[in-house]
């Protein structure tokens, strides 16, 4: 915990988006968290990517739940929208705040205590019924806020900082995003911000269920020899597929990855994304092949991370309701309640 | 490039950067620290043992350090940092209890000191509590030299002067006022062990055009008048003033003038108004006394009615400036301008002048017919003659003549110990951890966002009845604490150690300036254009450092730091700390015992 307030100085220098913002106006409070943690590289990570968007902040609803993952709203994008919700129930918060006003972008923030036990059930419908979001998970493996136990997604066989080691099997839930629905789904590594940034803002165009496993280091209580979410585990056995170049307004700067083929996947609303492959066979619109790939590099030990699936024609829960394009909470009393007369053709209808 | 070596003394002394531009390397981030904590006699303890006259410099320095300070680039305006050395003289206790003693024992070596000015004094200080026996030979019968002579007493007021000299007498100097040195020849048959001089630029330009001879009753040598109005010979002036020149001597005069009669007093200059040398607060101290500043206008004339003067004519001229960039005045051709006035005072610069020195006792003087000095130890072609102060180079000022006093005590000491007077001491460096807890620091790392403070001054009617009374009021207490807190402690350094990063970007992610980025390495000139924030200040350095398990390397760009120490409070493996580098010039061996 730092006790400072961030100075509001910033870099003289400091590149502005077309808002005229600089990246320090989508900041909020300042970390309460442990220094050093993952989960605060994915806050920068989500402040650059509504930055380089141009993102109004007030056009933002960060929704989460319980755990360290979930305090993190607080600190970026302190004009935004916010619930902390109960633990497990962010995806219905934010499921009902989306019925009721399309209009938001909203982003989903939850671990892996949150999403992946508590809150499992959430996680699966609220992807299945392909709402319109984009659900990170900050998963680092561990139960941070009661000292270290292992959570859902501790792989087998690894071991906690007092050499415990987990004999449960592990959740994926990119497999699970995979294969419930997801339209949108993608991993990445909370100390890769080239890979996470560009993903993030992929997954805030996406009109539909966007959902991104990133691990995140536990400094605390999951960084040793041991551990695989570790800093040094994640580097070494990291299997990127692809980079995303999402670049609107700001030149490339400097690519981390050497190049390959290039692939530019058309989103539903217009706008491209330019995927630098990595690994040439793989293909991000084939699900199947994503789940196998998966799972066959996880028996390999490795992490694959970088954009793994995204659906070419989704479609959202709005969608699929057919409501109207005006949000729900703003239609009238007159929209809402049309009268006796319209009332009775429905009645008609279902005689 | 190439990993920073954070062990060279100028690296970190560089990151400092008011004290790297102080030409004596006062450690003024240490100072404020000591103001704001109401430790007053220590902080002036500071400035004394590096530059000798804090209560003079504190209100009448030129002040490299301001256009350097790093608040500056963060901010609008820097940390008023000589204004703050002026609280330290002004809320010290009795200090005299902790001045050098003077040498219980003498070691036989008599040195003689031409001139009685800052420059002198200087380096009597650094040689008496020595043992060394130093005369000091003034033409005026007090010491002080210009700046008793030529500085207002309303910016420095005698007593400040007298305090700050006296205890350089103290140390067992002897003074020997009004006693005017006509030859070097003689002065070296004297056999003293060393010569310094530091006898100013003591020569007023003069302005040779139509009229001056005839009336030369009202036109008056600047530097020498303001002496005749230091001394009391002169204590009034005509209605109407011209004052000529854009130098600080300029400001000292027409504001002197308006103190002893002066109702409308004018400077006018040849230049444009931007390009006077004057320092800025100056000019605006003078414009706020009701003295407009004309620009752009050449003396061509002094009209005069039988020998009594009637005014100053000017051509009318603009600058224009040929294709490498050098600037000429020419004639606009609008009609000329005249200026009716009852006095002139010429302040268009000032000389060198050793009409004293003859040209064949063993100094050599270059074809400007100045000295040849060596820049470091100040030694001239004669083994046993030493300059410094406007002596050596010209006019400067006083924290010049200071640091100019250091380095020739140096090398008259080697000299005297008969050692290379070309091998220089090293810098004394002390390096300290600041940490004191988990988010603790034995510093203020919290920056305030205020404002630069203005320094309160006298109400200006009273201020301009009477040329003792000093304008500046200087801060009290509670404004030297919130100036004192703009202060961005810069030699509170952030020192990295690759070996325990585990490369999380916490530190990435908490700088409030965008100053660190985890990169591969590259050259500087493209290493500066893909950081975090760009780095187009060349002048400021990029901090690297390797050992990192990623094989990146990390960049800090030093430019804009806050040294807030966010970075090693979000460290997890303390990789970062914040580490206080004070480095202390050496100044002559044992010259002051304060450094225990």
């Amino acid at each position: 915990m730092t006790y400072v307030v961030k100075p509001k100085f910033h870099h003289p220098e400091l590149p502005k988006n077309k808002l005229g913002y600089t990246h320090r106006d989508y900041e909020g409070a300042v970390s309460t968290l442990c220094a050093g943690c993952g989960h605060d590289s994915i806050t920068a990570s989500i402040i650059e990517a509504c930055f380089e968007l141009s993102i109004e902040p007030h056009r933002v609803a960060k929704i989460s739940g319980i755990g360290c993952s979930s305090k993190t709203p607080t600190y970026f994008l302190g004009n935004s929208h916010g619930f902390n919700s109960v633990h497990g129930r962010m995806p219905s918060v934010l499921t009902g705040a989306n019925l009721a006003n399309r209009d938001l972008i909203y982003l989903g923030v939850s671990g892996d205590g949150d999403s992946a036990s508590i809150g499992f059930g959430q996680f699966a419908h609220c992807l299945r019924r392909g709402v319109n979001m984009v659900y990170i998970v900050e998963n680092n493996g561990v139960y941070g806020l009661t000292k270290g136990q292992f959570s859902a997604t501790a792989d087998r066989g690894s071991k906690s900082k007092r050499g415990v080691v987990n004999s449960d099997s592990a959740i994926d839930m990119v497999g699970i995003a995979l294969q419930i629905g997801a339209s949108f789904v993608a991993r990445s590594f909370s100390g890769d911000k080239k890979q996470l940034t560009p993903l993030i803002k992929a997954a805030i165009e996406h009109q539909g269920a966007a959902f991104i496993d990133v691990i995140s280091p536990c400094v605390a209580f999951n960084n040793h020899a041991g551990s695989t979410k570790s800093f040094d585990y994640v580097r070494e056995h990291n299997e990127a597929v692809n980079f995303l170049d999402f670049m609107t307004g700001r030149p490339p700067i400097h690519v981390d990855y050497a190049p390959g083929t290039v692939e530019r996947v058309e989103q539903h609303d217009g706008t491209v994304l330019t995927l630098r492959k990595l690994d040439a066979e793989y293909d991000v619109h084939d699900r199947l092949a994503a789940m196998s790939f998966l799972h066959h590099h996880a028996d390999l030990g490795q992490i694959v991370t970088g954009l793994l699936y995204v659906e070419r024609d989704a479609e959202d829960l709005h969608g699929h309701l057919n409501t109207v394009e005006a949000p729900l909470n703003a239609l009238s009393e007159k929209d809402l309640c049309p009268g006796a007369a319209v009332l009775d053709k429905i009645n008609a209808s279902l005689r | 490039m190439k990993p920073t070596d954070i062990s060279a003394p100028d690296y970190f002394h560089k990151v400092v950067d008011c004290q790297w531009a102080c030409p004596a390397h006062t450690p003024v981030p240490e100072y404020i620290r000591l103001i704001a904590a109401g430790r007053y006699s220590d902080a002036y303890m500071i400035n004394w043992e590096s530059n000798v006259f804090p209560g003079i410099l504190g209100r009448t320095c030129d002040r490299p350090c301001e256009p350097a300070c790093r608040r500056g680039r963060v901010e609008a305006e820097p940390v008023a940092i000589c204004r703050l050395k002026r609280v330290a003289a002004d809320f010290k206790d009795d200090i005299r209890a902790r001045l050098p003693k003077p040498a219980a024992r003498k070691n036989g070596k008599r040195i003689a000191l031409v001139g009685g000015g800052p420059a002198s004094l200087a380096v009597a200080r650094d040689l008496a509590p020595m043992g060394y026996e130093c005369i000091v030979f003034d033409q005026d019968p007090q010491v002080g030299g210009m700046m008793r002579t030529q500085i207002p007493k309303f910016r420095l007021p005698e007593s400040v002067l007298d305090e700050e000299c006296q205890y350089i007498l103290d140390l067992g100097i002897a003074f020997v006022g009004g006693k005017r040195i006509d030859s070097m020849k003689a002065l070296l048959k004297e056999n003293f062990d060393a010569c310094f001089v530091g006898c100013g630029a003591p020569r007023g330009r003069d302005l040779d055009i139509p009229g001056r001879k005839e009336a030369a009753k009202n036109i008056h040598i600047g530097i020498d008048w303001l002496s005749s109005v230091s001394f009391g010979h002169i204590d009034k002036i005509g209605k109407r003033v011209v004052v000529l020149g854009g130098g600080n001597t300029a400001m000292d005069c027409c504001r002197s003038s308006r103190r002893l009669g002066g109702e409308d007093v004018t400077v006018v200059v040849r230049s444009g108004f931007e390009e006077m040398k004057a320092s800025p607060w100056e000019k605006e101290d003078a414009m706020h006394e009701d003295i407009p500043i004309f620009n752009f206008l050449v003396p061509k004339e002094f009209t005069h009615d039988n020998g009594r003067l009637t005014g100053v004519l000017f051509e009318k001229v603009k600058a224009e400036y040929d294709a490498k960039g050098r600037r000429k005045l020419v004639p606009t051709g609008e009609p000329d301008r005249h200026f009716p006035c009852d006095d002139v005072l010429v302040a268009v610069g000032q000389e060198n002048a050793f009409p004293w020195i003859e040209r064949d006792c063993g100094i050599a003087f270059d074809k400007w017919d100045m000295p040849k000095v060596d820049p470091k130890t100040m030694a001239s072609t004669h083994p046993k003659v030493f300059f410094g102060g406007d002596a050596a180079f010209g006019p400067k000022n006083i924290i010049w003549a200071v640091a100019h006093g250091h380095d020739a005590a140096i090398s008259i000491d080697r000299l005297c110990r008969g050692e290379d007077i070309a091998v220089r001491p090293p810098p004394q460096i002390n390096v300290a951890s600041q940490k004191m807890g988990i988010h603790e620091w034995s510093y203020d790392n919290e920056i305030a966002p205020d404002k630069r403070y203005r320094v309160p001054h006298r109400d200006k009617v009273l201020s301009l009845r009477d040329i003792k009374s000093e304008v500046e009021l200087g801060y009290d207490i509670e404004l030297a604490l919130k100036e004192a807190e703009r202060c961005l402690n810069c030699d509170v350094q952030t020192v990295f150690t690759g070996q325990l990063c585990i490369e999380c970007d916490a530190c990435v992610d908490i700088c409030p300036m965008d100053c660190i980025t985890f990169t591969q390495n590259g050259d500087e000139a493209e290493l500066r254009t893909r950081l975090q924030a760009p780095a187009q200040n060349v002048t400021q350095d990029l901090y690297v450092a390797n050992d990192l398990k990623t094989g990146r390397v990390m960049v800090k760009d030093e430019d804009v730091c806050l040294h807030c120490g966010l970075c090693a409070e979000r460290c997890p493996t303390g990789a970062w700390d914040m580490q206080k580098y004070l480095i202390d010039m050496t100044l002559a061996e044992q010259a002051c015992q304060l450094k225990a």
